[in-house]
């Protein structure tokens, strides 16, 4: 009851940070998107750098999220940007590259290479044959790989809080220093709300942007 | 005219090279059907991609038309060449329209003359355009996927086709029909084809000439019926079967030895004068026709010798007709079925076209084996 009152009162407040919050993993993972995918697909060209990619890219995703903050914490204070909003992004940028990458690079190199013969025996370039068939037919894993590196960074941005990043995690953090159960519960709701609502406006996304002819 | 000279391939593989192809000499002229025919793994698929440069020859020469094609682009040569794959490889993505007009658009043609050409095509292999242009590859048959991966490689109207397999995902009945299709579109389109079977049914059938490889090099290539009759090696031999006489039935059509010479006769013709026809003719048995020309019995000169009355009170009815554009297969078939020594052909409209015997069907088979080949066909065209 409390908790409810509590929202109706704060009502723009949660508004204001669920905003900074969406801000923050929409940025980021839009970059990640810009830059994931043209490395997905420029290592299928060769297994070793493949391999080598995604195991970086993997061991990324092994290093907790206060550590890597705390890790940026003294090379980005040399432009002044030590704590805040960019190294929220660049941290989350940095653990979306694996489900990016991995589904990406995964989705063209199972592209049947039956496919992939007839293209190029019908004479495709490799550009036409990628645009006019791997990336359609990758599009619902690469789009999967998306809506995962959201969902897991909707959480690490809530951590953000810490280095003063703001968004929902702010509630958290505060419901803990403050040992003030509404405010926690509040946070933890809206972060957990907002991850379920994005994944969700994500698949109606990948839905759209399906070939009609890969649609179940 | 595509012709190899000399076309070899090695593939560099941990231990042993694998000879792929060895020294292949060819020459398919304009507007034939050849058939590279071998067993699994004997290099038909690599001399076929070696050809549109999918794999790059190790040595050897291909020219099309008189022109080298290593001094060509690859892209623009593979444009020119329609290319059908044994997977079908319709791309999932793209409707049916869509997947016809990939070369086309390539090629740069306008958007609403490549449209235009998939209706037809469509049209062409008996897909109503309005139902199939918009559907997706997923929601074709089978066997509506092979026609559409056929009408693909044709759409830019390619000089040369290259098709692997093509009819090979599909089951027997619907690959009888796609194959008479395609038959009939070649004799107006005379595309220049390599086809890559394994199917010696399918070779004899489709092929106006057929290759034989084994492991890399050409065993024989010759016309179907030379194969058939005469093949160069105990190898070959086997390949075509032990039946290989019986397959060359179906080279032959009945209205090419079927005899026009046969007296007929109608219902209420006087045994008298019936029986005179046959003297002049020196036959013992006419076929009694209706008003139409229809075949519908037969009289026999002995069972009408010194009687009177029609031609009526002494017609048995006839076991069975056959076509007279059925091959001989068929034409056998319906003999053994009926067991009867003689059948009466008729044309498209049912009408008499002549009798076929089985002397005269052991004849056309005989013919080939002797010096003269081909007196039978000659024979059967007069
Ligand atoms: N890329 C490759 N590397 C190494 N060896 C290869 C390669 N491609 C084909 N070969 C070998 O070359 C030989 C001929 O292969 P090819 O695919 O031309 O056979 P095929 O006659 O088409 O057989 P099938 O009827 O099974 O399709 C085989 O022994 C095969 O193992
Ligand atoms: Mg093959």
């Amino acid at each position: 009851m409390e908790i409810i009152g509590f929202i109706a009162n704060n009502w723009p407040v949660i508004l204001r940070l669920a905003g900074e919050h969406i801000s923050i993993v929409a940025v980021a993972v839009g970059l990640a998107i810009l830059t994931g995918v043209p490395i997905g697909i420029a290592i299928t060209q060769n297994r070793r750098v493949a391999d080598g990619v995604l195991y970086v890219a993997s061991i990324i995703v092994t290093i907790p999220s206060i550590a890597l903050f705390g890790l940026m914490i003294p090379i980005l204070s040399k432009i002044g940007q030590g704590i805040g909003w960019l190294p929220a992004v660049i941290a989350i940028l940095l653990y979306s590259q694996l489900p990016i990458v991995r589904n990406t690079y995964t989705a063209i190199t199972n592209v049947d290479p039956a496919l992939r013969e007839a293209a190029t025996g019908m004479g495709m370039t490799p550009f036409q044959r990628l645009t006019r068939l791997e990336i359609p037919i990758a599009i619902p894993v690469i789009m999967a790989g998306v809506r995962t590196a959201v969902v897991m960074n909707i959480g690490v941005a809530a951590i953000a809080a810490y280095i003063g990043a703001g968004g929902l995690g702010v509630l958290i953090a505060r419901g803990i220093s403050q040992t003030d159960p509404r405010q926690l519960v509040t946070g933890a709701l809206a972060v957990s709300l907002l991850a379920i609502v994005a994944d969700w406006a994500l698949l109606q996304l990948q839905k759209r942007l399906t070939p009609a002819g890969l649609k179940r | 005219m595509i012709r190899l000279e000399d076309l070899t391939k090695r593939f560099k593989t941990p231990g042993a090279d694998i000879v792929a192809a060895d020294r292949v000499n060819m020459e398919v002229p304009t507007g034939e059907i050849c058939i590279l025919l071998g067993p699994s793994g004997c290099g038909k698929t690599t001399a076929l991609k070696m050809i549109n440069r999918l794999i790059p020859p190790t040595s050897g020469k291909i020219y099309i038309d008189g022109q080298d094609t290593s001094q060509l682009d690859d892209i623009q040569l593979r444009r020119n060449i329609g290319y059908v794959i044994q997977q079908i490889g319709l791309f999932p993505n793209m409707t049916v329209e869509e997947n016809i007009c990939v070369v086309p658009r390539l090629l740069n043609w306008d958007i609403r003359k490549a449209r235009q050409r998939a209706a037809d095509l469509l049209d062409l292999v008996g897909l109503d355009p309005r139902q199939f242009l918009r559907r997706y590859p997923k929601e074709l048959s089978g066997g509506q996927q092979q026609r559409v991966g056929v009408i693909r490689a044709l759409a830019a109207d390619p000089p040369v086709m290259l098709m692997d397999e093509p009819f090979g995902a599909i089951d027997p009945i619907n690959r009888e029909i796609i194959q008479d299709e395609f038959l009939k579109m070649q004799a107006e389109l005379k595309k220049t084809i390599m086809f890559v079977s394994h199917d010696i049914d399918e070779a004899v059938k489709m092929g106006d000439k057929i290759a034989i490889f084994r492991a890399g090099r050409i065993e024989q290539y010759d016309t179907p019926d030379m194969i058939l009759a005469h093949p160069a090696n105990a190898f070959v031999a086997d390949f075509v079967g032990a039946d290989r006489t019986l397959k060359r039935l179906r080279l032959v059509t009945a209205e090419e030895v079927a005899s026009t010479e046969v007296p007929v006769t109608a219902r209420s013709t006087k045994v008298s004068d019936a029986l005179h026809q046959l003297t002049v003719a020196k036959a013992r048995r006419a076929v009694v026709i209706d008003s139409d020309r229809r075949p519908v019995g037969f009289v026999t000169a002995e069972e009408m010798a010194g009687a009177s009355g029609a031609v009526r009170d002494f017609a048995h009815p006839l076991p069975a007709t056959v076509p007279v554009r059925a091959d001989l297969r068929a034409v056998v078939s319906e003999m053994f079925a009926h067991d009867t020594m003689w059948l009466a052909c008729t044309d498209d409209h049912g009408r008499f076209a002549g009798v076929i015997t089985q002397p005269d069907v052991t004849a056309a088979l005989r013919a080939t084996y002797g010096p003269d080949k081909g007196a039978g066909q000659e024979q059967g065209a007069s």
